[in-house]
């Protein structure tokens, strides 16, 4: 699918991965989460090979995929306390209910993920990001994909917030949206 | 770890609760199925209770491989899955959670509805007792053993038809224990040497399922 690629993402960086569909960059972002393996080559964080780090590297790393990862049936709330009791972070009602208040979905934080619209689903398994965001590598999938105007804003500052505090984030993304970043790699796959 | 555990553990019962018909109907299909026989095989009371052991416990089997491919599928489908798989604790741990959510909805149902429906075959007490009490040992290990088969199976076309080929062979010797131990109360040589083989082979599948399992999950997924 692609070969001789190489780089390194530092603090406060951003990975941007663009591409036509079916040019790999799902399948980059789960080789980069260790959820694949890759070919050939390496995945190293903070210097070691990412495959050996195991759980220590899983603590670091906050990934989302195509799919949202919420379950049907909970509410957004319990989504997230759940994922929050996975992730071994402490959650309070408060820092779920603040997660929920920034992707704009309050209103909606008790109703079973079912009957929310694909962009609010979206919006609630980004909440994640709000509560879980210290991990230090963020792997993004098309966050910006079904979210209005307004949530692309808002998420966009709060990548640059956690590339400000010494995180550092790979996405893709077809958007073009201005994210503050001390620097921003492009990586384009030919298909 | 242990909260990891229990969060996926009660991350599936409560789900498994908000569409209980789905698992009201394996139930149901455990009790239609060993009503069939009485009614089929007529009243001899002879003949019915020789195939109480081996009906009920083959109508166990079955119901429990009709909920197995509801253990991963619907996680695979939604992406809850994936994120299992970059959840920092032990795979292994969190593979035991949804086995014991598995049990607690279709093994435990089943060890309690037992008794009730191995009446109809004119089971005495005590065998009645040792059927609870074998299906109670007996089902963890189906949904042990049940778990590789739908971790195995998961994303593939015709994944129900693979999961009985795949499992129903592993399941028999919980059979030959089970049914076994229920013969054996009719027989006056006691049940507990059966029911310790059956332990035995429980604790066999709880070495072995949840790394199979694990295994199996990070393939399925790559």
């Amino acid at each position: 699918m692609f070969n001789d690629l190489s780089f390194d993402l530092g603090v406060g960086e951003l990975l941007w991965v663009e591409g036509e569909n079916g040019s790999g960059k799902t399948s980059l972002l789960r080789i980069l989460a260790g959820l694949a393996p890759a070919e050939a080559g390496e995945v190293s964080w903070r210097g070691a090979p990412a495959r050996t780090l195991g759980e220590d590297f899983a603590r670091e790393l906050l990934f989302l995929g195509h799919a949202n990862g919420l379950k049907d049936d909970l509410t957004v709330t319990e989504n997230l306390r759940y994922a929050a009791r996975l992730g071994g972070i402490p959650a309070t009602a408060a820092t779920i209910g603040a997660a929920v208040s920034a992707v704009g979905l309050a209103h909606r934080a008790h109703l079973a993920v079912r009957h929310l619209s694909q962009g609010q689903r979206r919006r609630a398994a980004l909440a994640r990001l709000w509560l879980d965001g210290a991990r230090a590598l963020w792997i993004l999938d098309e966050p910006f994909a079904a979210l209005d105007a307004d949530s692309i804003e808002r998420l966009a500052a709060r990548i640059g917030a956690h590339l400000d505090q010494g995180g550092a984030a790979v996405l893709t993304s077809h958007q073009e949206v201005a994210v503050a970043a001390r620097r921003i790699q492009h990586l384009r796959l030919a298909n | 770890m242990r909260d990891a555990f229990l969060a996926v553990f009660s991350r599936d019962v409560v789900q498994a609760w908000r569409r209980r018909a789905d698992w009201f109907t394996t139930m149901f299909f455990f009790v239609v199925v060993v009503t069939l026989f009485p009614l089929g095989v007529g009243p001899e009371s002879g003949m019915l209770k020789a195939i109480a052991p081996g009906v009920l416990w083959v109508a166990a089997l079955l119901a429990a491989m009709l909920s197995l491919p509801r253990v991963f599928a619907a996680d695979h489908a939604d992406g809850t899955l994936e994120q299992l798989l970059l959840v920092p604790q032990p795979l292994t741990v969190l593979v035991l959670g949804k086995v014991a959510a598995h049990w607690l909805l279709s093994g435990l149902p089943l060890a309690l509805m037992a008794p009730v429906l191995g009446l109809q075959f004119g089971l005495g007490g005590e065998a009645l007792g040792v059927l609870f009490l074998a299906l109670l040992i007996g089902t963890p290990c189906l949904s042990l053993i049940g778990a590789i088969g739908a971790a195995l199976t998961l994303g593939l076309r015709g994944g129900g038809v693979l999961i009985a080929l795949l499992v129903l062979p592993l399941y028999i010797p919980v059979l030959i224990f089970g049914s076994g131990a229920i013969d054996a109360v009719a027989a006056g040589t006691g049940a507990s040497a059966h029911l310790s083989l059956l332990a035995a082979c429980c604790l066999v599948a709880l070495a072995v399922s949840p790394w199979a399992t694990a295994a199996a999950l990070r393939i399925a997924l790559e």
